[in-house]
């Protein structure tokens, strides 16, 4: 059992994330969007949208930090496990607390302002879900471990050292399966999160526009542009008027 | 010197007679669809009055367009990269659809499905957008004619700022009573600006400006839905579709302009007031000209950065810049450089939001000429015209905010241009001699005069559209197309391929109906003549009724005789 579910279904869920990513943004980049619903109600989405997001940058860098990070990178330029386990608590105790805030906001706006409600689609609310289950169950690992206070179990000799042996092509299902059981529930929720996460309006994530920073303001494109006609160029799958697929291949 | 081109449009407002009928082709053709209900690509204001959406114009509020930094150097009003970036999330200054309106339908079915009774069956608006019964309060263009323009007509952002400027006596107020106002139509579509602020403001980068026309288009492939444009556009002719979560914007009606047809906006505009054709640019001092310090020679700073075709310096520079022949004899007949530059009688929507807008108007002589009639004055002659323009401040001031940054003189310039037009073609239509010291009163000569009197009176449909194909050696790269014969009156134009009909590759649809609609309407002859003529002896299946085979109902098999 340990082994199915931290050996085998993390790569599966990756081949869903990678597979479905490529798959969607070679088949649907028309519904590669963040189908912001600003235009139908804004004032309830500036407080909770931006509480949202931002608490969710911090906790995806905080992951970043206590995953990818091994404990003896941290403890070498002189942060101790006490230090550290005491920072990740409260800023990540501080953003996830946001993150939730900010997201039972957005629910309650999406459920009680009737055109952003009709505009929910199964897809979004199946997605709600699995996020709003990561977001609780995340802040409840962090509870239990400032309950335990000092004695509260350490995931960075359990949880991280498994998460980076996954990309190391050889999972480490012994440390993870000695993690406590909300770290286990924790993870499980935010694979299938992740999972899900291509076939969801989630994709709008992989297309953070940072570039924006780095590009000239007016963008000149050419009509002529190689294999693009008119405004854009032509979807896979789909083949133009009065054109064969053979032509296509010019 | 980097020459591009650009299609720009001029619209002559005193031509528009608020009829609306721009908009609904347009709707017809564009945003008929769910989703972009409230989306109108073309719409038709009237001024005074708030504008569609409501008070686009106050940019102290809507954050659109350009404004000089501390340094003179040009940034977007709505913040620098950095500040959109953290704005993301929630798009700080985005109209609501409230400052739009709530579109609707009516409950049509209840007219056919109601029971018998003594009432009469009511068609009950619906919300487009929740479906809900809803109360109309408002719409596209509620204060059409200066309507509730009593109550509201304060709100115009033009007229709070004439009204509230210092200089103003309380009795030189716009007024809104009957016989004290003055009103024009302002249609409008995207301006396809040289420096345009909603591209700028794309974080994604997926709006961009064709280099072959500079027509601005949005990828729908690549909008992710950000709404920065919305923001970054000071005429809010960017406009988000609720259901894609895209931005949608007038697309110059490219396909149509690619194919060498005017916009449908144009095409179907029946007080032929608008003109598209091609101006020569030099993108190079873009930047350069919408940094211009004073707001009032930003119009002086655009006229500028238009190019003479005529010229051999910009001839050299524009084959060096690859535009070709074509496009540079469609160029020298642009009528939309001939009324923007030479005559000067065009004028750019808001020079001050610093964009550059391709799109220009020829002010309204009518507030003016409409007092003169009123009060019983002879409003043809040019001394009654000039000093009326002299006179009536208030129109003028008006006009001034809407196209010159607020600059009375260049206004009042144009006006006396129309009205000595107006006065000098008088004297020709009743038979006189013209008299000559009208057109040197505004530094003009006789045969310019006439010239700018014949493109703006009776312009003939191809001296309004003088609008180049997208080229014929880059056919093979466009979207549709056949095999290389397919040159103007080539073996393959739109007929058959080498080998007899049917052969080839087949005609692009979009193109086949275009010409076939053309020929249509230009041809001489009736629509199935054995003469040979323009369907060469063919039946119009859709005119068939079925009644045996009229001859020519089957193509002949050329080279078997039939």
């Amino acid at each position: 059992m340990d082994a199915f579910l931290w050996g085998v279904l993390p790569y599966l869920c990756i081949a869903s994330l990678v597979g479905g990513t490529v798959w969607r943004y070679r088949y649907d980049k028309f519904g590669w969007t963040t189908r912001s619903s600003q235009l139908y109600e804004s004032r309830l989405l500036r407080i909770g949208s931006p509480l949202f997001h931002f608490g969710i940058l911090l906790v995806f860098f905080g992951h970043v930090g206590g995953l990818v990070i091994p404990e003896s990178w941290t403890e070498a330029v002189g942060v101790s496990e006490g230090l550290y386990h005491f920072n990740a608590l409260l800023f990540g105790g501080i953003a996830g607390l946001c993150t939730l805030a900010g997201i039972l906001i957005l629910v309650y706006r999406r459920r009680t302002t009737g055109p952003v409600f009709m505009a929910t689609t199964k897809n979004d609310k199946l997605m709600y879900v699995l996020l709003i289950a990561a977001i609780v169950l995340g802040l409840w690992t962090t509870l239990v471990s400032v309950g335990a206070g000092s004695e509260a179990h350490n995931y960075r000799e359990t949880v991280s050292p498994w998460f980076r042996s996954v990309f190391l092509l050889s999972p480490d299902v012994a440390s993870m399966a000695a993690a406590p059981i909300q770290f286990h529930i924790h993870a499980l929720v935010g694979m299938g999160l992740f999972a899900l996460w291509p076939f969801t309006r989630l994709v709008h994530a992989f297309t953070a526009p940072l570039h924006y920073l780095f590009r000239p303001y007016i963008v000149y494109r050419s009509r002529d542009r190689e294999g693009s006609s008119g405004s854009r160029s032509g979807r896979p799958g789909w083949s133009g008027v009065g054109t064969t697929d053979r032509d296509r291949q010019r | 010197m980097r020459v591009m081109a650009q299609m720009g449009m001029v619209m002559n407002l005193d031509k528009c007679i608020g009829c609306h009928t721009c908009s609904v082709t347009c709707k017809q053709a564009w945003t008929n669809r769910a989703g972009t209900e409230y989306v109108w690509f073309n719409n038709v204001e009237t001024r005074p009055g708030q504008g569609y959406p409501r008070r686009y114009e106050d940019q102290a509020t809507w954050k659109g367009g350009w404004e000089l930094g501390k340094r003179g150097n040009l940034k977007l009003k709505a913040g620098g990269r950095v500040q959109k970036l953290f704005g993301i999330f929630a798009s700080p200054v985005m109209p609501k659809l409230a400052d739009y309106y709530e579109p609707w339908t009516y409950d049509y079915q209840t007219l056919i499905t109601a029971p018998l009774g003594d009432d009469f069956p009511v068609a009950r608006p619906k919300s487009l957008i929740t479906g809900e019964n809803t109360k109309i309060t408002w719409s596209a263009n509620w204060d059409d004619n200066l309507g509730g323009a009593s109550e509201m007509g304060e709100l115009d952002p033009i007229v709070e700022k004439l009204n509230n400027s210092v200089r103003r006596e309380s009795e030189e107020k716009v007024k809104f009573e009957l016989e004290k106002t003055f009103m024009f139509y302002l249609p409008r579509i995207c301006e396809h600006c040289l420096n345009p602020s909603c591209v700028a403001s794309c974080p994604s980068g997926a709006i961009y400006k064709r280099e072959e026309d500079g027509i601005v288009l949005v990828d729908q492939d690549r909008c992710r839905g950000w709404r920065q444009c919305i923001t970054g556009c000071p005429y809010k002719k960017i406009y988000f579709n609720h259901k894609s979560g895209k931005a949608e914007k007038c697309t110059f009606c490219y396909p149509r302009i690619e194919v060498g047809l005017p916009t449908v906006c144009s095409e179907t505009c029946v007080g032929r007031l608008r003109y598209l054709g091609l101006f020569l640019y030099d993108a190079d001092r873009v930047t350069e000209a919408a940094t211009t310090p004073d707001e009032q020679d930003l119009y002086e700073a655009q006229l500028d950065l238009l190019l003479d075709p005529n010229d051999p310096e910009v001839k050299a520079a524009a084959k060096a810049n690859g535009i070709p022949d074509d496009w540079m004899d469609a160029a020298r007949r642009s009528p939309v450089y001939a009324l923007a530059k030479t005559y000067r009688v065009a004028l750019p929507l808001h020079p001050e939001y610093r964009t550059m807008p391709m799109v220009w108007y020829v002010p309204p002589l009518s507030p003016i000429v409409d007092v003169l009639a009123n009060q019983g004055h002879d409003a043809e002659s040019r001394e009654t015209l000039f000093g009326a323009i002299d006179a009536l401040r208030i129109p003028v001031d008006y006009l001034a905010e809407l196209f010159t940054a607020g600059d009375t003189d260049v206004i009042t310039g144009v006006l006396q241009k129309l009205a000595a037009m107006r006065a000098y073609m008088r004297d020709v239509s009743l038979g006189r001699d013209g008299d000559p010291s009208i057109p040197e009163s505004v530094g003009m000569s006789e045969e310019t005069l006439y010239e700018m009197y014949r493109l703006m009176a009776i312009a003939k449909y191809s001296d309004r559209y003088v609008i180049p194909t997208a080229h014929v050696e880059r056919a093979h790269e466009l979207e549709e197309i056949g095999c290389s014969l397919d040159f103007d009156e080539g073996p393959g134009m739109y007929e058959s391929g080498p080998f007899g009909e049917a052969s080839g590759k087949p005609a692009p649809v979009a193109v086949e109906t275009f010409n076939a609609l053309k020929r249509r309407q230009t041809s001489d002859t009736a629509m199935t003549t054995d003469s040979g003529g323009e369907l060469q002896g063919r039946v119009n299946l859709l005119n068939w009724d079925g009644n045996g085979a009229p001859p020519g109902l089957f193509p002949s098999g050329k080279g078997q005789g039939s």
